[in-house]
């Protein structure tokens, strides 16, 4: 073990989160501040070679290397928990800016009751509607708090949009930037949602509209819709990335060091008092002592270290969720969409039936989704196949005729569905499984429940409701949702584990995310967040941040 | 010395023969019988053949992906539930080497009998990873070996990662709108060693 002089602040993971906070600190306080990373620092010029389908989106060029560390997975605690050895459910990033490089930037803002989803469903509802064995808890905070912060954050990346939603949350300033251009199959998406008397709105989008100079000074340029947005990094950086918006301001700052290939394996502790990290980098085992340190390796990995650490409570690794992805539908147009052109967050949006949006007296579920007409810019691997319910193969001569004639003329309507927590649905440590340093892996327990069955029912149904307005020649609705699966893809939006709340008993870390027992370790991200809304988080984990930065300074 | 393996390929019109990394040349006349009947040349235009799928999934094989660079491989190995996903044991190039076994014979088969060997074991892993490789040969940048002339691309009017459509993105609603398909190896102007080469 090398014993490295003491930093000030040890920041473990390189991400949006712990870049943010490195950012924030360094620009208002004299701390010495380290930043480990274990995986490889970025180019930007590596994302202009990079607009490879196979490498980039298939073989998964920019995640966490599967071979060393995944997670184990079982639907419930009677089955046997086996790895994942192909990610497949959620892709972890890797490198410096983590997930936040390969990200789609949409970047919508939690809907004001998310933090408050306790108190609001049991006030208009009563407590009788709570799904049995959920674990619905409130952040200890309200919306009002953390707006000031989210503008902070939309200011940062420059996010584009269009205000006066009257379904989304209500704002104190405009958008930065405004919103994308139209493609046509979000026209045509739109025309069929403000028929039927909806509120289709641009998703707010960290793809910017035009040249941006954020509060910093830093400059970014518009979106050239290339279509290899999500798991690919901005070859023109107009998607905000934490290699693009935070290193150009950290670069410039003496008292942030930026290390890479530094795995983390033990936040060390002495009388509840954070001490420092251990780590390994080329082989070698290093100690780096801190006064504070701060946890920001995303989902995962956060509640992996503190279960590692033998750090906390009974709390760490509950209330898991993901997102209820599923509800959409295939729709073969009669018109070509050149769906090629695109970018990750070109996608009308309806929140009509999201959240408390309205009233669910009269069905038997909580909470809801938003309905989506992602327009990503379609890569062909991905996306070629596709055909209408009357071909039933999906190899030989009639299916590629159908699969060719469809190919441009099709798009699917898509959702993103709230997850409520349940005492079911948690990490801990896996008894067999090893990562290469020969750690004990992550173990996930997780399963879909009735509320999100019923959800995507729900949803299925409004999405059904849109299709048969537009003009389509037929439409393919999702089946229904069974179990959860580690298979298909949902989307990188994985929370819980080291859940924030307003007591001790029932949480890990307290509303500005410092951890309840070891008052100098502060965890940071979607970990944090009890439930999972429907919206993308990273914008409140940039926010949430700014939060947790106040209180460090 | 080991006797090396050709794979010999329509392309342009004239027959060029490739040297293969993986592949015997009897198990690649195999796979190009079967994944020329997984998407086949026909009225609806070119297919695997054309393409080049073989030589794509000869290079995938000889390559990381082949021997399972891309996968948790500690074990033990466990037969898991559907929900976790893929379980087994054996590498890419193992599960190629036994399922092209069982089809020793598919090159001298009628097209129809071909359909029906490929119709019983289209529930198998193998026949998934060799549709999926298919699908990989056929729409993956060029410089992997298949999509050769870009076939793939043409023939469903993907251009290729062309590095902007802010001018035509919201143009051409409910109009074909086909720029010239172009590989990412001709938008750069230069030569790219695929990473199947580079990693090691």
């Amino acid at each position: 073990m090398i014993n490295l002089p003491a930093t000030d602040v040890v920041i473990i993971g390189g991400g949006w989160s712990g870049l943010l906070m490195a950012k924030e600190l360094a620009a208002n306080t004299s701390f010495n501040i380290t930043v480990l990373e274990r995986g490889k620092p970025r180019n930007p010029k590596d994302y202009i070679e990079g607009m490879d389908e196979l490498d980039y989106a298939l073989r998964y060029r920019m995640m966490q290397d599967v071979a060393k560390e995944t997670v184990t997975f079982r639907n419930t605690v009677k089955e046997k928990s086996l790895p994942i050895r192909q990610f497949g459910s959620f892709l972890p990033g890797d490198g410096v800016g983590g997930a936040g490089e390969h990200w789609n930037g949409m970047t919508p803002r939690f809907l004001p009751d998310v933090f408050e989803m306790h108190k609001a469903t049991v006030e208009r509802y009563g407590k009788a509607r709570l799904p049995e064995n959920s674990t619905i808890q409130d952040w200890g905070f309200s919306y009002k708090e953390i707006e000031p912060f989210y503008l902070k954050a939309e200011r940062l990346l420059g996010i584009s949009g269009l205000a006066g939603n009257p379904m989304a949350s209500p704002r104190s300033g405009p958008y930065p930037t405004p919103p994308l251009k139209q493609t046509y199959f979000g026209k045509l998406f739109s025309d069929a949602a403000e028929e039927l008397g909806w509120h289709s709105y641009p998703a707010p989008s960290a793809n910017l509209s035009q040249t941006y100079r954020n509060p910093d000074g830093v400059i970014r340029p518009a979106c050239q819709y290339c279509g290899f947005c999500e798991r690919f990094g901005c070859m023109v950086g107009a998607k905000a990335q934490p290699t693009n918006t935070l290193l150009p301001v950290l670069r410039k700052q003496k008292s942030v060091t930026l290390k890479t290939g530094a795995q983390v394996r033990r936040i060390l502790t002495k009388d509840n008092q954070a001490i420092g990290v251990t780590y390994v980098s080329n082989g070698k085992e290093y100690f780096q002592p801190a006064a504070k340190v701060i946890l920001a390796s995303w989902t995962l990995n956060n509640t992996r270290l503190l279960l590692l650490s033998k750090i906390g409570n009974s709390n760490t690794g509950r209330n898991l969720t993901h997102q209820v992805m599923g509800a959409g539908a295939n729709v073969f147009f009669t018109k070509p969409i050149n769906r090629f052109m695109g970018s990750g967050s070109s996608n009308m949006t309806v929140s009509d039936w999201d959240g408390d949006n309205f009233d669910h007296s009269g069905v038997d579920f909580v909470r809801g989704a938003y309905i989506s007409s992602p327009a990503y810019g379609a890569r062909p691997i991905a996306n070629f196949g596709n055909v209408p319910s009357t071909v039933k193969s999906n190899w030989g001569s009639e299916w590629k005729k159908a699969a060719i004639e469809s190919y441009d003329y099709m798009a699917r309507i898509g959702s993103s569905g709230e997850h409520i927590p349940y005492k079911t649905n948690f990490m801990d440590l896996d008894p067999v499984y090893t990562d290469n340093v020969g750690d004990p892996l992550l173990r996930m327990t997780l399963d879909w429940n009735d509320n999100e069955r019923k959800i995507h029912n729900f949803i299925n149904g409004k999405i059904e409701a849109i299709a048969k307005r537009m003009p389509l020649k037929s439409y393919v609705l999702a089946a229904p949702l069974r179990r959860y699966d580690a298979v298909s893809y949902k989307s990188t939006h994985l929370q819980g584990g080291t859940i924030m709340g307003s007591s001790a008993e029932t949480s890990v870390v307290n509303p500005y995310g410092q951890h309840w027992q070891v008052p100098n370790l502060y965890v940071l991200g979607a970990s944090t967040f009890p439930q999972n809304p429907s919206g993308n988080p990273t914008l409140t984990v940039l926010a949430q941040t700014y939060r947790s930065a106040e209180a460090l300074i | 010395m080991k006797r090396r393996h050709f794979l010999t390929l329509p392309l342009a019109g004239a027959l060029r023969a490739f040297p293969l990394k993986f592949f015997t040349e009897d198990q690649a006349q195999i796979v190009s019988a079967a994944t020329a009947r997984i998407f086949p040349t026909d009225d609806s235009g070119p297919g695997a053949t054309e393409a080049g799928v073989t030589l794509y999934i000869d290079r995938q094989l000889a390559g990381p992906y082949g021997r399972d660079r891309y996968r948790y491989t500690k074990g033990p190995f466990e037969a898991g539930t559907p929900e976790q996903g893929y379980q087994g044991e054996a590498t890419p190039r193992q599960i190629y080497r036994e399922g092209l076994k069982l089809l020793s014979d598919l090159p001298t088969l009628s097209p129809e009998q071909q359909d029906q060997r490929l119709r019983s074991i289209e529930k198998t892993y193998f026949f998934s990873l060799l549709r999926q490789h298919t699908m990989e040969g056929l729409f993956s940048d060029p410089m992997h070996g298949g999509n050769q002339d870009l076939t793939g691309w043409k023939l469903i009017g993907f251009p290729g990662p062309y590095m902007s459509w802010a001018n035509d993105i919201d143009k051409h609603f409910g109009q074909e709108f086909r720029p010239k398909p172009q590989s990412l190896s001709q938008i750069l102007n230069r030569k790219l060693t695929p990473w199947e080469e580079l990693e090691p």
